[in-house]
């Protein structure tokens, strides 16, 4: 078996709002459990798929993975060995080999770099092209990789498409050839061809450098086609973890289950998706004991309000977190 | 079709840059109907959101110019309008969802002084109105705690809170005309589904219209009663829902649909459209999409094939259509 690259342990993010002393005198100040407790682990050469419903805590997943913000409890573990000790000097080493996608382009882009400023930056930190044409040339041949043609490299990221800017960022992503890419939400604003391509090429990548991937979207057939394993998430805990084609054909948890009912079909006589879940979205500001799909759930019972579910193996490397299957 | 609300006629677009002119937008013409919703799809890049923001009067000029056409509002030329009668517009009768959020939302502002200040200034209620109804929305498009979430700032948001948050801000003012721009892809299928639930309701109710950009071409076709499909700043194919997923005529549709991951089984590979897309500052002769398309024929690299109405409501642009089949 190959080592774990990745291994996360009851990993714990709580925000605080209003913390201002204002409103900690007024009792305003509360806290959002984004990450409430999760543990996982990805092989090298593996790709997990994270999904789950909005806000419920992957992109501060991963953030917190490439410690651009610090966890209030909990180990992350690269290659065994304890990332949170690490030095900033030791930090900024590892940065090249963990590289994160942003989910959000337009924010993540410096609006007064050109795009050759921005992708051959980090090859001048890491000390990987020196000269005005080695960079030049690099810089070209990530383009060329995720589909923009060399007339884009002197233009500014606000001169861009959506697309064009995410595939910018992915570019940056993979201008290290890091050993884990966090790619958040990396392809949501592609169109369906581009979209295959990049696919691809993250497939060609791993398989070239066995490169290892968190993969965060919403796209359900995304996530099926790039996944080896897929956790799902809602409100701070991972509920369901296993082999993707078991997750997508015989789904445990409620909550997963709703996600698959509701994926709408590229075909307008399929029927429309169904909700199966009622009620509202749940709160990660101090959320009620229990289950946190209490109240949603249509398999809910009395336990569910009061005890809450471990993650417990219901198969081999499948694991669920609920009261009643 | 009823009465078009938005009638886009001969639209071009293209921006003046130091290495050469780049056109963002080549002759689009669209319709859109009182209470319909017209998807616009097609590649990255294409001019989708240079289109819609034409609509509103929102491309950067310079280095943006529009340099054909002419885009109506209920009758009234958007382009001829004094500054006060644009204000309005866009204050109270079309509303946009930007494609990324964070180029909307101020991060100084509290995300409830962003919703509710615009609905003091544009439909005058007072304070306790404004902060009820903000509220309201930020509940209806699925925030937990609104009454919490409505003091904090953007950056205290997920990448979908942020998206509903501007969906909210969009809805608010009750808009005749929602032009939404991605309005769901950091969206989770679930609370995707509750927008989409959201949207109709807000057709049905006001007779709303919308504008639809997506790649989702799942949520297209539940979503969408006519489909535009663009390909490198042209309009190349248009027709309803139905039609388009069951009988493409255009080779670029034909690929886009043929490149969508499957949910059933895996692939090891996908299978795109080959090659990439022109250079749109320098880009090929006659049809567009020829370097890339497996049909291409001689007349393609010389002469630009028509937008042409192929049966009724069905329009394509591509010389396969053109020649009397041999
Ligand atoms: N800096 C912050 N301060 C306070 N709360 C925060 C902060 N960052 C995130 N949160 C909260 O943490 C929760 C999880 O956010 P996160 O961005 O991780 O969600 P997500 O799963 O990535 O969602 P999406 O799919 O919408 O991108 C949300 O409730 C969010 O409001
Ligand atoms: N402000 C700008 N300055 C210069 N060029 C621009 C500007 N905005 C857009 N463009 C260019 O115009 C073309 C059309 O862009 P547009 O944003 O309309 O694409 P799109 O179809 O919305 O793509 P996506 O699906 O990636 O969002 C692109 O080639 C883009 O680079
Ligand atoms: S523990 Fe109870 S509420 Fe939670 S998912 Fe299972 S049945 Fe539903
Ligand atoms: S006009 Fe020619 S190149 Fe263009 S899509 Fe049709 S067949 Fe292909
Ligand atoms: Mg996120
Ligand atoms: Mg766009």
């Amino acid at each position: 078996m190959t080592e774990n690259l990745l291994e996360v342990k009851d990993l714990v993010k709580h925000f605080t709002l209003n913390g201002d002393l204002v409103s900690r005198i007024a009792g305003k100040t509360q806290t959002v459990k984004a990450v409430d407790g999760i543990n996982f682990h990805i092989r090298q050469g593996e790709t997990l798929g994270l999904v789950g419903e909005s806000g419920c805590g992957k992109s501060t997943t991963g953030r917190l993975i490439t410690r651009l913000i610090e966890p209030t409890a909990g180990e992350i573990k690269l290659h065994g060995e304890d990332l949170l000790s690490f030095s900033p000097k030791r930090m900024r080493e590892t940065r090249r080999n963990v590289q994160l996608v942003f989910q959000d382009p337009y924010a993540s882009l410096n609006p007064r770099k050109t795009i050759m400023d921005i992708l051959s930056r980090p090859l001048e930190v890491h000390k990987l092209a020196t000269t005005w044409h080695e960079k030049r040339e690099r810089v070209l041949e990530l383009l060329n990789l995720v589909g923009l043609g060399s007339e884009h490299i002197d233009r500014y990221p606000h001169e861009f498409s959506g697309g064009q800017r995410q595939r910018i960022a992915i570019a940056r992503g993979l201008a290290l050839t890091p050993e884990l890419v966090i790619g958040d939400e990396p392809v949501s604003a592609l169109d369906v061809s581009i979209q295959a391509q990049i696919l691809n090429l993250f497939r060609e990548l791993q398989e070239k450098f066995s490169l290892t991937y968190l993969f965060i979207a919403h796209d359900l057939a995304v996530i099926r086609h790039i996944s080896d394993r897929v956790a799902v998430m809602y409100v701070g805990k991972i509920v369901e973890t296993g082999p993707v084609a078991t997750i997508f054909s015989d789904p445990l948890h409620p909550y997963t289950k709703a996600l698959l009912a509701a994926v709408p079909e590229a075909d307008p006589k399929k029927p429309p998706p169904r909700l199966t879940l009622e009620g509202e979205v749940a709160t990660p500001i101090d959320p009620p004991p229990g289950c946190r799909l209490n109240g949603r759930c249509p398999l809910a019972t009395s336990i569910c309000g009061e005890v809450e579910p471990a993650l417990v193996s219901v198969a081999t490397n499948h694991e669920v977190a609920c009261h009643n299957l | 079709m009823s009465e078009p609300v938005l009638e886009i006629d001969n639209l071009s677009v293209r921006f003046n840059l130091k290495r050469g002119v780049l056109r963002a937008v080549d002759g689009v013409s669209i319709k859109v109907g009182k209470g319909e919703t017209f998807g616009l799809v097609g590649e990255s890049g294409s001019g989708k959101t240079v289109t819609a923001r034409s609509i509103m009067r929102l491309v950067p000029t310079p280095p943006g110019e529009i340099a054909s056409g002419t885009v109506r509002f209920e009758g009234r030329d958007i382009y001829q309008m004094s500054d006060e009668e644009i204000r309005e517009i866009r204050g109270q009768h079309i509303a946009m969802v930007f494609q990324e959020p964070m180029s909307a939302l101020n991060p100084v502002f509290t995300v409830g002084s962003q919703i509710g200040d615009p609905l003091r200034t544009n439909l005058g209620m007072s304070k306790q109105e404004a902060r009820e109804r903000t509220i309201e929305m930020l509940q209806l498009v699925g925030i937990p705690s609104p009454a919490t979430r409505i003091d904090n700032y953007v950056h205290e948001f997920s990448g979908g809170m942020r998206q509903r948050v501007m969906l909210a801000m969009a809805l608010s003012c009750d808009p005749t005309f929602l032009i939404a721009d991605e309005p769901t892809t950091a969206l989770d299928v679930t609370i995707q589904a509750v927008i989409l639930e959201l949207i109709t309701s807000m057709i049905e109710r006001f007779d709303m219209s919308l504008l639809f950009i997506t790649h989702n071409l799942g949520v297209v076709a539940h979503a969408c009663d006519n489909i535009g499909v663009m390909y490198a700043s042209h309009l190349v194919e248009m027709g309803s829902t139905e039609e388009i997923f069951a009988n493409p005529q255009h080779p670029y549709t034909v690929g886009l649909l043929r490149s969508i991951p499957r949910l059933d089984v895996q692939e090891k590979f996908l299978t795109p459209i080959d090659g990439t897309v022109c250079n749109m500052m320098d880009p090929p002769q006659g049809c567009k999409f020829h370097p890339r398309c497996t049909q291409a024929m001689d007349i393609c690299k010389e002469r630009i094939p028509e937008f042409k109405e192929l049966s009724p409501g069905h329009f394509a642009a591509c010389h396969l259509h053109e020649q009397p089949t041999v």
